[in-house]
């Protein structure tokens, strides 16, 4: 796309490009002063002029839960019998996979029949690994089990387990029915979408708060916040899929006769199963992250376990915990993925009849023997290996011997940089705020993203949470520039290191397949609760975007330009600052655009260790119950992400114009 | 387009196919075409309203068990008029009959029910289906029709032997080649004994040689058993070896339509002539169009009126004198003469 016209509004900026940038800045700046001078009123809005939408959506959603009735039958008794009717799968689940089937309770205590046995659990997984991808990844999934079991952590592991299979189930059926309605009505689509990008701009908690309103606290709470929040990759993957079905495909279908019924399931659905099944693994990932997080509202597993270690300060037990949802989440990924990968290269028949009856008699016998030998049915405590105080000691040793480093290093960065940013944008006027971002909007996409961007901002301001999501903006800020500053000159240095790039790739994989909760810990466990531990956290869970992106960004780089730039002389530097830079451009800037919006969903978890801004407000109406103010605090987030994705993404496809192309 | 250079399908068998004044115009207000008076239907009158006449009144009839060859370069039409022609594009005006009955009239179920029965097509890029074996893409159109898996099956077997992929069977398309995934291709759209069958460029998607064996291949199975064959391409050699006549598109138009020799000794236009230019005439003037009437009973050597002067050369350069030239039936017709065969031969050499 070389093309550019002379006259478009890109290449005249490119011309005048210090001038104008120029300019800008002088209008901010007048901006700034202006603001200053104005009433306060347009600095600080006053409690009066607070739109109270957070209580309008509270009471609104009370009286629907509470009082609402829907053609006779109220609203609560039907969300009572569907909670019930959904606690019934998920209690066959559990007793299946980790409690057994028992009668009366206490001493009257009757094992009627066990769980599936660990061990044969176990070894069906690493058959099933073994045979769809090969010796490793089944040698991992045996690995896992047995960490899983010997370390105590067997029960949170399969009730996590049992939540992430349902959810799972259930997320699959609604969003591929979504995603067919979607895909067949082309006119319902665009507004399917923008639901959709809003939903995953929506910070985590806020999934919880209607659920736990309509459904009580509880497991079928967390499953249905689950289900929704894992819906938009499975819609998203479906429409795709169905989409890159070939035309000449679904000629075929029409020339052949299919009726819309077989065109649907005997051609759009199979061909486009490689597609979907990449999906299926996002749905597990998102799925596992949720049921974790849902931990806070009844749903045990292995999320209550680091919860409670957190809350206990026990690093040890909470790391064990951590390293538990770790190997759950990277086999669920691999396994997932590999079966992706097969269908996508059409390998099948790898999982035959006899695989089936050898995983079922795998599972059966240590089953059954578990009823002579306990200690296939559960690891006795006895034998359970931990290495809690080791950890604890590690952190205790680091604390004894390094507080002073540590504390030194936390201490100065909170004072010279956290604060004063922090306490700059909290003087930040609403009124300049939201002209400064309608200004940049206007500069890099015209009047229609100028309007986006004030009008995003204005809700923040006019919901009364300006203050709050200007300390969401300073942490994201920090934590992405930090994220960022170590993480593309890493990404850069090693594009130019092919025998690193598998093992970073690796890495990278699994880094974005680990629950957000996990990142907490090490931070907590050097840094104690605060900002600056929150900043860790929120900078190490966004840094996998940046590397990832600065490898891919230089590594396309069109080699012809390349040659080009060494017959002329260049070097090596020059040939970076000209040549590779300039072209890596675009997709650097997707980079800087996905480590923002993982900072943004990883900020309402950062909450845990203490922050002041939007994720804390989410967080503290989630353990009061005030469902208002967690939504719209919630949709404050979702404000924030979306001006950020829609200022980056038209800088990057400006820059894409003069590059000619991005490679994401 | 002059009736000079529209040869009428073949007299002696019935027509089965005919298009009307087929029009497809895409653009923005397509529906308030319908509404345009005859001059403003010009291209450049189109252009001026953003419409694109992708297909602009096409009119031509199809014999039972012709090859009618639809040719052009990449954006002349011919294959949205291929789709016109299946309703799989719906056609803006015109009517396409079938036995004299109106296609685009037809409601949704009997327009499925006659492509289940009576339509077969191959497509560019083969469009098999990826999840299913050999068998079962060849049984996939009868899996529709609703028939018994096993009878299917059986069906799909005898094809597979038909196109040649015995031991094939239970292969998934992506372990064939290109020329075998057409194979398939082809096979399938025969599945159902389709009365008509179309082909979207078929063979250009892979390389010359295997493109030439299944242009032998289609040449066999059309012996073998005479189907109405649609067939779009735009290699001009393939048309040549494949057509009973060859319609040129020329964006949107069709500027000719005739036999290969047509074309070369008549062509319509300009365009056309460039088209041909490369052909060597005696590849496609028949014996019959340099004959003269007068018959020699006693000639020892005969050549049959319906080969082309190529075909018949060797017998040209090796004797002398005038030849017998014979009909279908092997009764002689007329003479040809050497001198004005061999002109024939060495012309566009």
């Amino acid at each position: 796309m070389a093309d550019t016209s002379p006259t478009s509004p890109a290449h005249q900026a490119g011309r005048t490009g210090a001038g104008r940038y120029a300019a800008c800045a002088a209008a901010v700046a007048a901006l700034f002063v202006l603001a200053l001078l104005l009433p306060p009123a347009l600095r600080d809005l006053p409690p009066a002029a607070v739109v109270p939408l957070a209580d309008w959506t509270g009471d609104a959603l009370n009286w629907f839960a509470r009082e609402a009735s829907i053609a006779g039958l109220p609203v609560s008794g039907i969300t009572r019998a569907v909670a019930s009717a959904a606690q019934w799968p998920i209690e066959a689940l559990q007793v299946l996979l980790a409690d057994g089937w028992a009668k009366g309770a206490g001493f009257n205590r009757v094992q009627i029949a066990p769980p599936l046995s660990w061990a044969g659990i176990t070894m069906a997984a690493a058959l099933l690994a073994w045979r769809i991808s090969g010796r490793g990844l089944g040698l991992l999934t045996l690995g896992a089990g047995l960490y899983l079991a010997l370390f105590g952590l067997w029960t949170s592991a399969m009730t996590t387990l049992a939540s992430v299979l349902l959810c799972v189930i259930a997320a699959l059926a609604i969003g591929l029915g979504i995603g067919i309605r979607a895909y067949r009505t082309p006119s319902v689509e665009p507004a399917v979408r923008a639901v959709l990008n809003v939903m995953q701009t929506v910070p985590i908690f806020s999934y919880l708060l209607p659920t736990l309103l309509l459904f009580g606290y509880g497991p079928s709470a967390a499953l249905f916040a689950t289900v929704v929040y894992a819906l938009p990759p499975m819609v998203h993957a479906t429409v795709l899929a169905l989409r890159a079905v070939p035309a000449e495909t679904l000629e075929l279908a029409k020339m052949s006769g299919c009726s819309r019924h077989q065109t649907l399931w005997k051609v759009e659905l199979p061909v486009a199963v490689p597609r979907l099944a990449i999906g299926l693994n996002q749905v597990v990932m998102m799925t596992l992250n949720m049921v974790i997080i849902a931990s806070m509202i009844g749903a045990g597993g292995l999320g209550y376990d680091v919860l409670r270690a957190l809350r206990r300060l026990d690093f040890g037990a909470g790391f064990e915990a951590g390293m538990g949802i770790v190997v759950l989440a990277v086999v669920l990924d691999r396994l997932t993925q590999t079966a992706a990968r097969n269908r996508a290269q059409g390998r099948t028949g790898l999982w035959t009849r006899r695989d089936s009856l050898l995983a079922l008699a795998l599972l059966a016998v240590p089953t059954a023997a578990s009823l002579a030998v306990p200690a296939l049915a559960a690891w006795p405590k006895a034998l359970t290996l931990t290495t809690a105080p080791f950890w604890n000691g590690a952190v205790s040793v680091i604390n004894t011997h390094f507080y002073d480093a540590l504390e030194a290093v936390r201490a100065s960065v909170l004072i010279h940089v956290m604060n004063p940013l922090r306490d700059g944008l909290a003087a930040l006027p609403w009124l300049a705020g939201v002209l400064a971002l309608a200004l940049a909007g206007w500069r890099l996409g015209g009047a229609r993203l100028a309007g986006l961007l004030a009008g995003l901002s204005l809700f923040v301001v006019l919901t009364g949470y300006w203050q709050a999501a200007m300390g969401s903006v300073y942490l994201t800020l920090l934590a992405v520039l930090l994220a960022l500053a170590v993480g593309m000159p890493f990404g850069i240095w090693a594009a130019g290191r092919p025998g690193l790039r598998h093992g970073i790739d690796l890495v990278l994989d699994t880094l974005q397949t680990l629950p957000t909760l996990v990142y907490l810990l090490p931070a907590v466990m050097l840094f104690r609760n605060g900002d600056f531990s929150a900043l860790i956290a929120i900078a190490s869970y966004a840094i996998a975007p940046a590397v990832r992106y600065a490898m891919a960004g230089m590594q396309h780089v069109p080699s012809e330009r390349l040659e080009a730039a060494a017959m002329a002389g260049c070097s090596k530097w020059q040939s970076f600052v000209h040549v590779r830079l300039p072209a890596a451009l675009p997709t650097l800037l997707l980079g800087v655009n996905q480590t923002v919006m993982m900072a943004l969903s990883m900020l309402v978890i950062a909450a845990l260790v203490g922050t002041r801004e939007l994720g804390q407000d989410v967080f503290t109406a989630l353990s009061r119950g005030e469902t208002g103010p967690g939504i719209v605090a919630g949709l404050c987030v979702a404000c924030i992400a979306l001006s950020v994705d829609a200022i980056l993404k038209s800088g990057a496809s400006r820059a894409a114009r003069h590059q000619g192309e991005t490679h994401v | 387009m002059s009736d000079l250079h529209h040869r009428p399908a073949p007299a002696d068998r019935p027509v089965v196919l005919s298009a009307r004044s087929v029009w497809k115009v895409f653009g923005e207000d397509e529906a308030a075409f319908r509404a345009r008076p005859g001059p403003n239907r010009a291209p450049a009158a189109l252009e001026r309203d953003g419409l694109v006449g992708a297909v602009q009144e096409a009119s031509f009839d199809i014999a039972r068990g012709e090859v009618f060859v639809i040719m052009g370069l990449s954006g002349s039409g011919k294959s949205t008029l291929l789709r016109c022609l299946t309703r799989l594009i719906e056609p803006t005006e015109g009517e396409i009959l079938y036995h004299g009955e109106d296609i685009l009239k037809l409601p949704e179920k009997p327009l499925a029910e006659l492509r289940r029965t009576r339509m077969g097509m191959v497509f560019q890029h083969f469009a098999l289906l990826p999840n299913r074996t050999v068998l079962g893409n060849i049984a996939f159109p009868l899996e529709v029709q609703g028939m018994a898996r096993a009878e299917a099956e059986a069906r799909a077997r005898a094809l597979v032997e038909v196109v040649g992929l015995s031991g094939r069977e239970d292969r998934m398309p992506s372990q064939l080649s290109g020329g075998q995934q057409q194979r398939v291709g082809i096979a399938r759209s025969l599945a159902t004994d389709p009365e008509f069958w179309f082909l979207d460029e078929p063979f250009s998607a892979l390389d010359p040689l295997i493109r030439a064996d299944l242009q032998a291949e289609v040449l066999r199975l059309q012996r073998e058993h005479q189907r109405t064959a649609i067939f779009v391409t735009h290699d001009l050699d393939e048309a040549i070896r494949l057509a009973d006549r060859i319609a040129i598109m020329e964006s949107g138009r069709i500027v000719q339509i005739g036999t290969a020799e047509d074309l070369v000794t008549r062509p319509a236009t300009d365009y056309v002539r460039r088209f041909v230019a490369k052909v060597p005439p005696a590849k496609v003037i028949r014996v019959a169009s340099l004959m003269s009437a007068e018959v020699m009973p006693d000639a020892v050597e005969t050549v049959p009126a319906a080969s082309t002067i190529a075909a018949v050369a060797p017998r040209l350069v090796a004797g002398s004198g005038p030849l017998a030239v014979t009909d279908a039936s092997g009764l002689p017709v007329g003479c040809l003469d050497r001198q004005t065969a061999l002109r024939t031969l060495a012309e566009g050499v």
